[in-house]
């Protein structure tokens, strides 16, 4: 199956070359066809998806619409979207149905996109590898045997499978360039504040970051810049005017100065992915960028200091799931303790009870000042190794993850290690910056992700070299192969 | 050997928005159940907070109007509980950095000195919802209109010594909020609310005692009687060798008694920290000096104003409880320049405040305004009626019989004044009075009254009071 992208499908729209009919329903089935080997889907809305694109159809036959109208698009289930499942990976919600659309899912529909349905997730975003949804692991298409990364996993598989050219992702700790690095896409997340969290499911406020998987840097740019800009239903909107990243992508790299941080390479990188990074920092000198060192001298801090802030917003965050309104509400409670204590039990999976016993401990008395003040210092000074690194270079480059993608199960026993597979993304999302992930050749046939990060609200540099970068490679372009796919279905059709 | 009470107060004033303090919902009382709670009231997922700017600007009027400092930076930070009425899971409220910080206010004791009671801090925070108890067959059920609705929490120093102080202050503060338009201390609707910490020590000594919280202080008598009755179950703890336990205690009215709600041990951990919603709030000084521009002149500035009129401390206390008395003071001033300003007082705090209170009304909704008022007190002071007089057509004023000259005339209250029909009505009196006057002439003063009122009676009251006594002195030798 050829992918495609939503620049190229936009081209083909407006010239009526193919309806919006066409696609959504190219994606439907595809969707249909495929995705019982991947799990990437937890709802379809196909009859939505159709006539939104039969609206769409309309305003392109009258001339109208932008860059986006009639794209199928998903999203990933943590997006609130009216009067449509939105389940956020847990059983907790697995009924509950959004009375209203998130923001970005506002914007999108506003420029004319068409929502084809809602893709896997761990559970409450709570995960690295897409094993902690209550609706099942999502496959890796390059590997049925191995995790696509997390939590925006079933966005990732859905996107390298070609099943949708594009879904939107989250990023509170690497939830949308670790997995795009771990199935060969791109995924981009802006600065904290670019695009409005309202009706984004809470995991830690102080780092959620709505963002996309797509096949290319310019369809991030694309869609990012129909998504950001400031929104008043966000206090921690910024109210700063949006760039013209499609057109921003196109400057030449000639005298960028792109940061290496050694602290990126060192023993626990993978060898070949750090050989496939830096050969990607070669192409961009050849490319006319100038490639420095810089340094990040308390990067390490950033996992434990991640593994505090975050539980801890979590915990609070996630208190408003007690059965009380709305959610999982367990049966046979003998009092108001009871009714919470077996609510929240039975509806939250292992990794978020561990996350919001994490999280209450660091914030309780006696414990607040050793845990939770000492995490806000160390993000500060991790903040501050970035802002200085940044006075020096335009963009940081390094790996997004430290191995190629694993194998399901592999680390779901060992929670640290589990962890440590954010180790390059999480400093990113402390110091509230942009990053994106891009396809950068493979190791042991599984796909590696080369990482660029800017200063906080320069989107457009990091998508700039990113673009530049697939403009001079085609590992943007490798799609896996369709036919384990399609036999993995087929044998689940027959042990059925 | 005799006690010492030391009491500070957590006063809750709802402040007087139109919407909620995060979201856009509306904040009037008594609606139907839920139907004033939106999705961020409810505390669905995806939903975000947003500050009311207005509740901000309140927040700020009070901390000028108590000499506070307004916190250029505050925070606000999360309260971490589980409760039903509690959508969230968590109250947004201020812990470590509130909006307002210091300040104080004064109250007058009975001996009429005054005493400046220290203000700790007033911070911004949102409601919880209600729990409805009854009437769901062994269920509870809740109301979220109230959840959101912003209230600033005003908490005092411990520096009061005795329940009559604790209430004298809570008076103070309502008579405040009240006046700077930041509240509408509706206590019957909990708009304006108070805790009490009370703890007891031996007279002369420093050190604080062990104190309990009393909560669900719904009004000044409550208050009063919860913290008497405090203060006694303490003094008689210790003096039986026992020891005062730190916990919550609940007033209650019916019982007149405060039990145990729980102790410090069963004290919820609220694992605050700064809310991630939310941006910290600064107040710039141009903000501060925009709102200061709008404060009103304070009750005690006005009340110092009216002594320099001539007008008793006493007077002047009472005439600013409320603004809106004031105001109508020195409208009825303003429209009649010629009356004395004690007698203005008097009429405000007399006659008009009898009347209102009978018929249950505030001033603003006076049958009688200020400008009526002053109409009939310009008929007293050029003297076309007596004060006596005045007083009926005061009553029939307030009866809609019309405006004062209009009573007057239609009445015939006018005064007599010509002192030819005078001498006359008191030579018809003297004539009919021979053993009055005989008694009188023979050094029985007290009968000089007897003429008075004889003379007032013929005249239906009308005569000048003053022109009598003259001719009348004169005409009984």
């Amino acid at each position: 199956m050829e992918r495609q992208t939503i620049a190229a499908l936009g081209r083909a729209l407006r010239a009526r070359e193919v309806s919006s009919r066409e696609l959504a329903s190219a994606a439907l089935e595809h969707i249909a066809r495929l995705d019982g080997a991947l799990n990437s889907f937890i709802t379809v809305t196909a009859d939505q998806a159709l006539t939104a694109a039969d609206a769409a159809d309309r305003r392109l036959a009258r001339g109208e619409g932008g860059p986006l109208t009639g794209i199928p698009f998903a999203w990933k289930d943590i997006f609130c979207t009216r009067g449509v499942r939105t389940t956020c990976g847990s059983k907790m919600l697995a009924n509950f149905v959004a009375p209203y659309d998130a923001a970005a899912v506002e914007r999108l529909h506003a420029a004319g996109i068409v929502s084809i349905g809602k893709t896997n997730m761990d559970e409450f975003a709570m995960g690295s590898s897409n094993e902690t949804s209550w609706f099942g692991p999502v496959h890796n298409p390059w590997d049925l045997e191995r995790s696509p990364g997390g939590s925006s996993g079933g966005s990732a598989a859905a996107v390298a499978a070609g099943l949708i050219s594009a879904a939107s992702g989250t990023d509170t700790g690497g939830s949308i360039r670790q997995p795009a690095a771990l199935v060969g896409i791109t995924g981009f997340k802006p600065s904290y504040g670019r695009v409005s969290r309202y009706g984004m499911i809470a995991f830690a406020s102080s780092l959620d970051q709505a963002g996309v998987l797509t096949l290319t840097a310019e369809d991030a740019a694309l869609l990012i810049e129909a998504m950001a800009g400031f929104d008043d239903r966000d206090s921690t909107s910024a109210n700063l005017p949006v760039p013209a990243y499609a057109t921003d992508i196109g400057k030449s790299l000639a005298g960028r100065r792109i940061g290496v941080p050694p602290e990126f390479f060192e023993p626990g990188l993978d060898g070949e992915c750090g050989a496939r990074v830096r050969e990607a920092l070669a192409v961009l000198e050849s490319l006319g960028a100038q490639v420095v060192e810089v340094s990040l001298p308390h990067l390490s801090l950033s996992v434990p200091t991640y593994y505090i802030v975050a539980p801890a917003e979590a915990s609070s965050n996630l208190a408003r799931f007690d059965g009380v309104r709305f959610g999982h509400r367990a049966e046979g409670a003998t009092s108001l303790e009871d009714l919470y204590k077996k609510s929240r039990q039975e509806g939250f999976g292992p990794e978020v009870r561990r996350r919001l016993m994490t999280g209450t401990y660091v914030l309780s008395a006696g414990y607040f000042d050793a845990y939770y003040l000492q995490a806000q210092k160390a993000r500060e000074l991790i903040a501050a190794d970035f802002r200085a690194a940044f006075a020096k270079v335009d963009v940081i480059a390094g790996p997004t993850a430290p191995t190629p993608a694993f194998r399901l199960g592999e680390k779901t026993d060992d929670p640290v290690q589990m962890y440590l597979n954010d180790i390059y993304t999480i400093a990113v999302n402390l110091a509230g910056l942009p990053g994106i992930s891009v396809p950068c050749g493979f190791a042991r046939g599984l796909p590696v992700g080369l990482q660029l990060i800017g200063p906080a609200f320069g989107e457009s540099a990091v998508l700039n070299v990113a673009h530049q970068y697939q403009l001079a490679t085609d590992w943007h372009s490798k799609a896996p192969p369709e036919a384990p796919l399609v036999a993995a279905v087929a044998a689940k059709g027959r042990s059925r | 050997m005799s006690w010492e009470p030391v009491i500070g107060l957590e006063i809750h004033a709802q402040l007087a928005t139109r919407s909620k303090i995060f979201s856009g919902a509306a904040t009037a009382y008594g609606a139907p159940p839920n139907t004033q709670a939106c999705l961020v009231d409810l505390g669905y997922p995806g939903v975000l907070p947003v500050l009311n700017a207005e509740a901000v600007r309140l927040a700020v009027r009070f901390g000028l109007a108590i000499g506070g400092t307004v916190a250029p930076r505050s925070i606000f930070a999360r309260k971490n509980y589980f409760y039903p009425d509690l959508p969230k899971g968590y109250q947004i409220s201020q812990y470590e950095l509130p909006v307002v910080k210091g300040g104080s206010v004064e109250i007058l004791l009975d001996d009429g000195s005054r005493k400046t009671v220290r203000l700790t801090r007033a911070h911004l925070e949102e409601d919880a919802g209600k729990s409805l108890h009854e009437s769901f067959q062994g269920l509870s059920g809740i109301d979220l209109n109230r959840a959101g609705t912003p209230l600033l929490e005003i908490v005092s120093e411990p520096d009061m010594r005795s329940a009559k102080e604790a209430a004298a202050y809570m008076r103070r503060v309502h008579q405040l909020v009240r006046w700077i338009g930041i509240c509408d201390g509706n206590m019957q609707e909990g708009s304006f609310r108070c805790d009490a910490n009370v703890s007891v020590r031996r007279a002369g000594t420093d050190k604080l005692g062990t104190r309990t919280e009393i909560k669900n202080l719904n009004s000044f008598r409550f208050l009063e009687r919860a913290i008497l009755h405090e203060i006694d179950r303490q003094i008689e703890v210790i003096e039986d060798g026992g020891r005062i336990v730190q916990e919550t205690r609940l007033y209650d009215p019916d019982r007149d008694e405060t039990r145990s709600m729980r102790s410090k041990e069963e004290a919820n951990d609220y694992r605050y920290f700064p809310d991630p919603d939310l941006l910290p709030l600064e107040i710039d000084a141009a903000t501060l000096d925009a709102v200061r521009a709008t404060l009103p002149e304070l009750p005690d500035r006005r009340a110092a104003r009216f002594v320099t009129l001539g007008i008793p401390a006493a007077d002047a206390a009472q005439l600013t409880l409320e603004r809106d008395t004031a105001d109508y003071f020195e409208a009825v001033l303003a429209a009649a320049p010629a009356v004395e300003p004690r007698v203005a007082a008097n009429w405000v705090n007399g006659d008009l405040a009898a009347a209102l209170n009978d018929a249950g009304l505030g001033i603003t909704a006076s049958r009688v305004g200020a400008a009526a008022l002053a109409a009939l007190l310009l008929r007293v002071a050029d003297n076309t009626i007596s004060g006596k007089i005045a007083k009926d057509v005061f009553a029939a004023m307030w009866a809609g019989e019309g405006g004062a000259d209009d009573i007057i005339a239609a009445r015939g209250l006018r005064q007599i004044t010509d002192s030819g029909a005078l001498e006359a009505a008191i030579d018809k009196v003297i004539a009919a009075s021979p053993n009055q006057l005989a008694e009188y002439r023979a050094g029985k003063d007290k009968l000089f009254g007897y003429f008075v009122g004889q003379v007032m009676k013929a005249t239906g009251g009308k005569a000048n009071p003053q022109q009598l006594n003259e001719l009348l002195r004169r005409k009984l030798g």
